[in-house]
């Protein structure tokens, strides 16, 4: 101890050296600080007002004889029944079918191209689907409705199969949706399957585990993860699509989103801009709930790709 | 096992071949479906030719490019201090501004549109006063300036994760702290070190951008307004052949570019296409 002491005190001055910067550095955090205002009040105009209007006029209702408002839940509790809720049910109803189509399909389209052996097309694929599952919309839409629509090229092809099928309908939308999730789901799923390492599987084999008693036991559990948290991601990009649908159908299926949109424009009756907003507040509860369920799952299947 | 060698490949390209139709075939269906008249069996790029001389085109496409451009202006203005400020001295606000950011997924742009609009709607209440004339301002019919502010939201996810790799991938801390020790100011540091050094970062930033924008068909079709991808609708509903054509070269277009970004992105920050920029974007613009 005795021998350390001498350093000490002949370091004396150092603290005084640090001690100088130190006051500038604060003040440099304070500036720093400042380097975000511009991002914070931006955000609170352009995302927490919006948001803040739709709490605050789902919760408002204005009398149309006295134009008197109040506070009431009225709204929350119309946005959970008859028509909207149909809306909101069949918006339920196409993601959870078309989550579901998406996360087989992409389960096995990602197991094909993980174990295909070039690079160079596992790359093609990855980069594609990367920019398959990002932009649809109205495009995508036009392209579907010249292929299956009423005058389509191939509609004769399709009727054959089914001839019922109309693109203008829930099933037409069904048909299209897969077009930009299952890229999606791939894109989710192949890390994930990248990680499923060969000893595993080896090892297995040696312990006399069948290929079925390997999935069952080692491959599903590893992967549950990224499915659950494909499904929940797929579902979330169903649950909020607008474009695509409002293109196919022209607004005549009931979804969540096609409904807010015709209640802002004003298609509808006075006083339904409240309720308007309160089917949105759902919308977002949803996504939120959606949002929360993926956030862990991807934290748990990360894990896997790091070991 | 050459035998079950074989069996497996076959597995594959059969589902290959049955996903390679559903993903292509509606592509080349609707190429068909511009160049072919069915009545009278004969074959012309007529439609492609058509759509520079159609009503609209002009105005609608000056317009997305100016939302574009502003946007991209708006998006790194406000977002390359805010990551350069939690990269170098604020990690503790990473949390905040990641979550911040991240909001618009959560947000679907139906919900952020109705609230937008119900803003909207509060300022043309007090008419005269400057609210009411920023108002009117925001929403005027040749340059809607209120799509270029929701665009921003709209993008900030990407935007944010675009730029976060792109100071990742260099010693950013470093280069800047050797150009303020040599007595450089932080916007002369930002503008010559920082700058350069993000340049990809920035391009697939703003490539990203733009091809939302161009594609952004929610927001200002329920505001009311007739950028590029609306006067597509819009122009749609009569003739047949016009919107397909218009709207396959600007799909076919923006892919283009962001198959560069990916790839440029995936070469240069090492990321890999799996990232998750492309997969929580699909639940913008579709």
């Amino acid at each position: 101890m005795t021998a350390l002491a001498p350093p000490h005190d002949v370091e004396t001055t150092p603290p005084v050296t640090v001690a100088a910067p130190a006051p500038s550095r604060r003040t440099g955090s304070r500036s720093s600080w400042l380097a975000l205002a511009p991002f914070v009040v931006y955000t609170t105009l352009c995302l927490g007002l919006p948001t803040w209007a739709l709490i605050y006029e789902s919760l408002r209702r204005t009398d149309p004889a006295t134009q008197q408002t109040s506070f009431t839940w009225a709204n929350l509790t119309t946005a959970w029944h008859g028509f909207y809720l149909t809306a909101l049910w069949g918006s339920v109803k196409l993601s959870l079918i078309t989550a579901l189509i998406s996360v087989i399909v992409g389960l096995i389209a990602g197991y094909a191209i993980v174990t295909s052996r070039g690079t160079v097309g596992k790359q093609l694929v990855l980069a594609l689907s990367g920019v398959l599952a990002n932009f649809g919309g109205i495009p995508l839409a036009f392209c579907f409705i010249a292929t299956i629509g009423t005058a389509g090229e191939a509609v004769n092809l399709v009727h054959k199969v089914a001839p019922d099928f109309a693109l203008d309908t829930f099933t037409g939308v069904v048909a299209v949706y897969p077009y930009f999730l299952v890229p999606l789901m791939v894109l989710v799923i192949v890390p994930t399957l990248e990680g499923l390492r060969p000893q595993w599987r080896e090892a297995a084999r040696n312990l006399g585990a069948s290929t079925w008693q390997f999935w069952r036991y080692v491959g599903l559990p590893v992967l549950a993860p990224a499915l659950l948290g494909g499904f929940v991601l797929t579902f979330g990009g169903a649950f909020a699509a607008y474009a695509t649908a409002k293109a196919l159908t022209g607004g005549t299926v009931p979804l969540i989103t096609l409904r807010i949109a015709s209640v802002i424009s004003g298609n509808v009756l006075a006083g339904q801009e409240n309720v308007g907003a309160a089917m949105s507040i759902n919308m977002i509860i949803i996504c939120g709930i959606v949002m929360a369920i993926y956030l862990p799952l991807q934290k748990r299947s990360a894990r896997w790709l790091q070991a | 096992m050459v035998a079950s060698l074989r069996r497996f490949r076959w597995w594959r390209l059969a589902v290959l071949i049955i996903l390679g139709i559903y993903f292509f075939g509606p592509l080349v269906a609707a190429f068909l479906f511009t160049v072919h008249n069915t009545r009278l069996h004969t074959w012309s790029f007529a439609p492609y030719g058509q759509m520079f001389g159609a009503a609209g085109f002009g105005a609608s496409l000056r317009m997305t490019l100016w939302i574009s451009l502003l946007t991209i202006g708006i998006v790194m203005l406000l977002m390359v201090p805010t990551m350069l400020a939690i990269h170098l001295r604020l990690p503790k606000a990473r949390g905040i501004v990641e979550t911040i950011c991240m909001v618009p997924l959560v947000i679907s742009p139906v919900a952020l549109v109705a609230g937008v609009s119900t803003v909207l709607g509060w300022g043309l209440n007090n008419q005269g006063s400057w609210i009411f004339r920023l108002d009117a301002q925001l929403q005027s019919q040749s340059l809607p300036l209120i799509l270029p502010l929701i665009d921003v939201v709209l993008v900030m996810p990407f935007v944010f994760r675009a730029l976060d790799a792109g100071l990742r991938a260099v010693d950013i801390k470093t280069l800047v702290e050797a150009s303020r020790n040599l007595g450089a100011s932080w916007l002369l540091t930002t503008w010559r070190v920082v700058v350069p050094n993000l340049r990809t970062a920035l391009l697939s930033g703003s490539i990203l951008t733009l091809a939302l924008v161009f594609g952004e068909y929610t927001v200002s079709s329920i505001l009311g307004f007739t950028p590029f991808a609306v006067w597509i609708v819009q122009d749609g509903q009569g003739s047949g052949q016009l919107p397909i054509a218009v709207s396959l070269l600007s799909l076919l277009l923006s892919w283009v570019v962001l198959f560069f970004v990916a790839f440029a992105g995936s070469r240069r920050f090492r990321v890999s296409p799996a990232s998750p920029t492309p997969v929580s974007s699909a639940v913008r613009s579709i």
